[in-house]
């Protein structure tokens, strides 16, 4: 938290975050990029991956094309009291890919936990989050008041972040 | 309506070979000098095929980047879901000024009267409500905003 933007992990995002060129020593072509030894490249994005400023280095897939054609955005409204403990606990489930705590926007929008939910088909999304349902009132009884699911039908934008290049 | 613009990759095109590559390159890429020749050695795989198979599951949109993932909160930025209320009529013009802006890094129509949903990302905290503003600005439409209070888990995998 408020740590200013290191120069060369600033460099580093806006030479990789439109992906990693396709050449046999990808992290050395970089380091050329960046006019750095490769090593301290290399040693700086260790750092960033222990820091979390990367989350993952790889393969971000089209979940439609790989077979993940029903993309659930499940929204619970649960009472604000109980939401840490809701959460976690559906955060723990196999079938939840992302599980957050958001305000909500009354009177349009009264939810306050999204769960991310990936299936096969529309059916089974809804037949999982049928059971988790079940579950969240037998283990929180009366906490959860209203939930919903929001099935994706085109994913318009899937760049990932773009910081300060130009153009 | 917007079907087209989802990649029509059907899960058959993939052989077991792409699959094993895209399950094998959402775990820890190898910070070293030859990485794809490392992830070809686990796999059975020479080095150029795995560069040639990256490609080609790039161009065909069946993965939508390679390389690192940020979050840029832990350097002073700032990640937010928003959504949107869009009429038919102008949904498609409507995801093309949103699209626009370099700051929304996803964006997806959902069935709900909340039917676009997407994620801004931002070098600076108050970058997030800035972006929000300008879009309502282009759009003529209000812009609800999602912060995240509380991350309670992510996996950013799936298996192919």
């Amino acid at each position: 938290m408020g740590v200013a933007t290191d120069e060369l992990e600033r460099r580093i995002i806006v030479a990789t975050q439109g992906g990693l060129p396709l050449v046999p020593d990808p992290w050395g072509a970089v380091a050329r990029d960046l006019g750095v030894a490769p090593e301290e490249l290399l040693a700086r994005i260790r750092s960033m991956l222990d820091r979390g400023v990367i989350r993952r280095i790889g393969a971000v897939p089209n979940h439609y094309a790989i077979g993940y054609t029903a993309n659930g955005m499940s929204v619970w409204d649960v009472a604000d009291e109980a939401i840490d403990a809701v959460g976690e606990w559906l955060g723990s489930l196999a079938a939840v890919t992302h599980c957050y705590r958001r305000p909500r926007r009354l009177p349009d929008w009264p939810y306050n936990l999204f769960a991310m939910v990936h299936g096969r088909s529309h059916e089974a999304v809804r037949a999982e989050l049928d059971d988790i349902a079940a579950r969240i009132e037998a283990r929180f009884p009366g906490v959860c008041r209203a939930r919903d699911v929001l099935f994706s039908s085109a994913i318009l934008k899937k760049t990932g972040l773009r910081i300060g290049a130009p153009g | 309506m917007n079907e087209r613009r989802t990649p029509a990759v059907a899960p058959a095109a993939l052989d077991d070979i792409d699959r094993a590559l895209i399950n094998a390159l959402q775990g820890d890429f190898p910070l070293a000098q030859r990485p794809f020749a490392d992830v070809g050695a686990r796999l059975g795989l020479a080095e150029e095929e795995v560069l040639a198979r990256l490609q080609r599951l790039l161009d065909a949109r069946v993965l939508t980047r390679f390389g690192p993932m940020f979050q840029i909160e832990r350097i002073g930025g700032a990640f937010c879901l928003a959504a949107m209320s869009v009429p038919d009529a102008t949904f498609d013009r409507v995801a093309a000024q949103v699209n626009d802006f370099p700051e929304v890094a996803h964006n997806y129509r959902r069935g709900h009267a909340l039917n676009m949903w997407f994620v801004l990302a931002t070098e600076r905290p108050d970058g997030i409500a800035d972006c929000a503003r300008r879009i309502e600005t282009a759009t003529g439409l209000p812009v609800f905003l999602f912060p995240k209070e509380r991350e309670y888990f992510v996996e950013m995998k799936l298996e192919a």
